[in-house]
């Protein structure tokens, strides 16, 4: 379970993240919506750690992400994110990049790494590509592959921040096949996105962020068919 | 001008003692050149600490090095430390001042490869657990050391030519040591300097072509 409770984030005079509360339960899909600047990014990486955050609390299964003393690289063993520009790992062929966390991060086996990245990498669709440099992949091939990578820590959460936002219309279908997979897999998920139709198909609920605060969050039914907060409305309004 | 006679013969006579020097000089830039990337990984990892004095330890070595002619620092190796008390052989010091010059440029040149990497590269291994130091290590330095590699061949031939300099502290075992001590002898200059000169471009051009192919070999992406 994550809790996020009243985070507060700010960079230098910019307040982002303004007290945002949410729990996401175990199995559960949220995806997070809202314009650019509303924060909806910066929560993600709050969660796994990667940015501090001013005030508030986040925990994972009970573990507080931001205490002194919390073991960042384990944590974020357990919570996989892939961002919006891949970061595909060049001098790595795709099943070496999907290989590397797992053996130095939980020190596993070569052939047992392998093994788990083989499997992965055809859960997404790449069983073919195991030996290609990335740089030779489109870019949502590129990006499966950076969720095959985020998947072989074996992670109980993932994050996915904008993950079809840099790609060619045409390979957005085959990114967004592949999250659909892991939600009717019964991945915990929160992932930001732009993609309406998803959202509103993959979603247990939907949040929509607006300047730093949580202005709604429903049924991807209720939100998108009778949205309460003006702002909704009017950020549906000009996205339909 | 055009009185002078060649005596190439003195001189081809000589190439076996002047090949066994060039082997010395090979040495000398090899193990220069390893020492040199050695201190210059630590001094990249200094600069990239965050620690004041560390990063002001490696701004200082890089500067000295890259702005003081190669020759006073081997001068400063050989007679200046031997000012203190600390005496080292002609070729101890030869060795140091150059390793000391390459570590500077070769910490200068990391420093640029490592700027060409988006920062992106090493949040992402984060990202999957890993430590700042793993990230570093597994992501961030093979792909800087593609990008450093062939400005580092550069070096290396840099290297090789400045070992001539070791005549200046004494030294007479290398190829141009050789080549002095001969050409004192014989006052053949012209010849024994341009064979002596055919030898370091052999050498130099032998080190860039395998450098390339070991480069093609190695960085397949």
């Amino acid at each position: 379970m994550i809790e996020i409770e009243n985070v507060r984030k700010s960079f230098g005079a910019l307040e982002v993240l303004k007290g945002i509360d949410l729990t996401v339960s175990k199995g559960e899909v949220v995806t997070v919506i809202g314009g650019s600047g509303s924060g909806k990014s910066t929560l993600l990486t709050c969660i796994n750690g990667l940015e501090p955050i001013d005030s508030g609390r986040i925990t994972l299964d009970g573990t507080d992400v931001h205490a002194k003393g919390t073991d960042l690289n384990k944590l974020r063993s357990k919570v996989g994110i892939v961002f919006q520009q891949w970061n595909a790992f060049p001098h790595l062929t795709v099943l070496e990049n999907v290989m590397l966390a797992p053996r130095k991060v939980l020190g596993l086996a070569k052939d047992r790494a392998e093994e788990i990245a083989v499997k992965q990498l055809t859960h997404v669709g790449l069983a073919e590509k195991l030996s290609v440099y990335p740089n030779r992949m489109s870019g949502g091939q590129q990006q499966r592959m950076a969720i095959a990578r985020a998947l072989a820590m074996s992670p109980e959460y993932m994050l996915f921040d904008e993950v079809t936002s840099a790609l060619d219309p045409m390979l957005v279908g085959e990114v967004l096949d592949t999250l659909r997979m892991l939600a009717s897999e019964g991945m915990t998920m929160i992932c930001v996105t732009h993609e309406m139709k998803f959202a509103r198909e993959v979603s247990d609920r939907v949040a929509f962020f607006h300047q730093g605060v949580m202005a709604e969050i429903a049924s991807p039914e209720q939100l998108f068919d009778a949205p309460q907060h003006v702002e909704t409305q009017k950020f549906l309004a000009a996205t339909h | 001008m055009f009185n002078y006679t060649f005596h190439w013969n003195q001189a081809l006579r000589a190439l076996p003692q002047m090949l066994d020097g060039a082997l010395v000089t090979l040495e000398i830039a090899l193990l220069s050149m390893a020492i040199g990337l050695a201190c210059a990984m630590v001094l990249t990892l200094f600069r990239l600490s965050g620690n004041r004095v560390l990063s002001g330890f490696a701004a200082v070595w890089v500067e000295v090095a890259r702005n003081t002619p190669a020759l006073f620092q081997i001068y400063m190796a050989h007679f200046g430390l031997g000012n203190f008390g600390i005496h080292l052989s002609p070729y101890a010091a030869l060795l140091a001042g150059i390793a000391f010059n390459n570590a500077g440029y070769l910490a200068e040149n990391f420093r640029g490869a490592l700027k060409a990497i988006p920062d992106t590269q090493a949040r992402a291994g984060r990202s999957l657990g890993m430590s700042s130091l793993q990230a570093f290590r597994y992501i961030v330095m093979p792909q800087m050391l593609r990008i450093a590699f062939l400005p580092a061949t550069n070096q290396m031939v840099w290297a090789i030519l400045m070992t001539s300099l070791g005549v200046t502290v004494g030294m007479n075992t290398d190829l141009a040591g050789i080549t002095q001590e001969l050409n004192a002898r014989s006052f053949r200059t012209f010849e024994f300097f341009a064979l002596a000169a055919v030898i370091y471009y052999v050498i130099a051009k032998a080190v860039t072509l395998a450098a390339r192919a070991f480069a093609s070999r190695m960085f397949r992406y």
